[in-house]
């Protein structure tokens, strides 16, 4: 009897250790090789054949298709960068420069990774179409309430993620955070 | 006391072993994984132009909005495969992935360095059965091997503006894939 129940508890606790700790790792993004610049992360090793096995896991389980190393690089930013929730109740300002790319594109996506829908149909900006100083950088306003210049709405839900990719970039593996890669800023202005 | 403290750490080290063996099984057995998504709507090794992403009906999370995005769900067993793509205005790559879904080349307008990217996609043994003297009279063939004999070929062309998503959806919808020997019998 002791036995049976020794086995059974061992079994229990090794089925809770293996699969939270699965779970955890491929809801966190736990892959390694991560890139972190301020708010922004990306996993440039995710798009090539050395992905670990973590990565490949965490493709499988969420249907994306990565953005391939020779095509770009995605950052993705889940929170500002005082390590703040990004709420889409709140005014959140994107602002700064980005690293050399041909193209980049930033898009905002609900927390599962769908586009949120709003009433002027906007998405995201890409490099052609967003207003810039005279200097060369820019701010994106991301909120629920029509802003001036770029304005990115939330549709007001909760929590959101952005996510910023260049494409045609000399920003890969070997990056690292630093001077050479210049990520604009993410700053919750005003709360409700 | 003892007896159950142990029974715990036999239990927490094989619960590493599980979360291990759950991390590398998992792309083997995932249903919702990218390729099987497509599977559904993708014939093989034929180009299929993807529906625009939008609120509650993008066919992949995480889909760029600005990108027109096509696949080609190939099979290489019954042999080589041609790929060609028309370069659209602005931005265009082509990226290759395996059954799992992993990238493994990628090229762009700029790297192809012309008007049209053409590929050649074969299987390591398929390109090692290429005669010598056939492989240095088409130096300008572009031979990509690939790991595996399924997988993906994902083309996009970027929209600046969304304005010019027609066009771009217009240049990735252009390209083809067929299987090399078809290819050449249509000659």
């Amino acid at each position: 009897m002791r036995l049976l129940l020794g086995t059974l508890f061992t079994l229990f606790v090794a089925a809770a250790v293996g699969l939270g700790a699965t779970y955890f790792a491929l809801t966190r993004g736990a892959a390694f090789g991560a890139l972190r610049i301020g708010a922004w992360t990306a996993w440039p090793k995710t798009g090539t054949l050395d992905a670990d096995p973590y990565a490949r896991a965490a493709i499988a389980r969420n249907g994306t298709l990565p953005v391939a190393l020779g095509d770009g690089v995605s950052f993705s930013a889940a929170t500002d960068d005082a390590g703040r929730l990004l709420d889409g109740r709140c005014d959140v300002e994107v602002e700064g420069i980005t690293p050399a790319a041909r193209f980049w594109t930033l898009t905002l996506y609900s927390a599962g990774g769908e586009l949120v829908a709003n009433s002027v149909h906007r998405h995201g900006f890409t490099s052609e179409e967003i207003v810039r100083r005279s200097d060369g950088s820019f701010a994106v306003t991301v909120g629920p309430r029509a802003a001036s210049g770029n304005w990115l709405p939330t549709g007001g839900i909760e929590r959101y993620q952005l996510a910023l990719r260049f494409y045609d970039t000399a920003v890969g593996v070997s990056t690292k955070a630093g001077r050479e890669v210049p990520m604009p800023s993410v700053i919750t202005r005003s709360c409700p | 006391m003892i007896r159950w403290l142990l029974l715990l750490l036999g239990g927490v080290l094989l619960g590493g072993i599980v979360h291990i063996a759950t991390v590398i099984i998992l792309p083997r057995t995932a249903t919702q994984d990218a390729y099987s998504r497509l599977s559904a709507i993708a014939p093989v090794n034929k180009v299929t132009p993807l529906p625009e992403p939008a609120p509650g009906t993008a066919l992949m999370p995480l889909m760029d909005p600005a990108m027109a995005v096509a696949v080609c769900r190939y099979d290489l067993s019954q042999g080589a495969l041609k790929l060609s793509v028309p370069v659209s205005p602005a931005y265009t790559s082509v990226s290759f992935y395996t059954r799992t879904d992993v990238a493994y080349y990628a090229i762009n307008d700029r790297a192809a360095g012309r008007r049209v990217i053409e590929l050649d996609l074969m299987t390591q043994a398929q390109h090692e059965q290429i005669p010598e003297e056939e492989n240095v009279t088409a130096a300008d063939r572009l031979i990509v091997e690939s790991p595996t004999a399924t997988g993906l070929i994902a083309i996009r062309a970027l929209a600046p503006e969304p304005g010019l998503m027609p066009k771009a959806a217009a240049a990735v919808g252009a390209a083809t894939c067929t299987p090399a020997q078809q290819a050449s019998a249509d000659r």
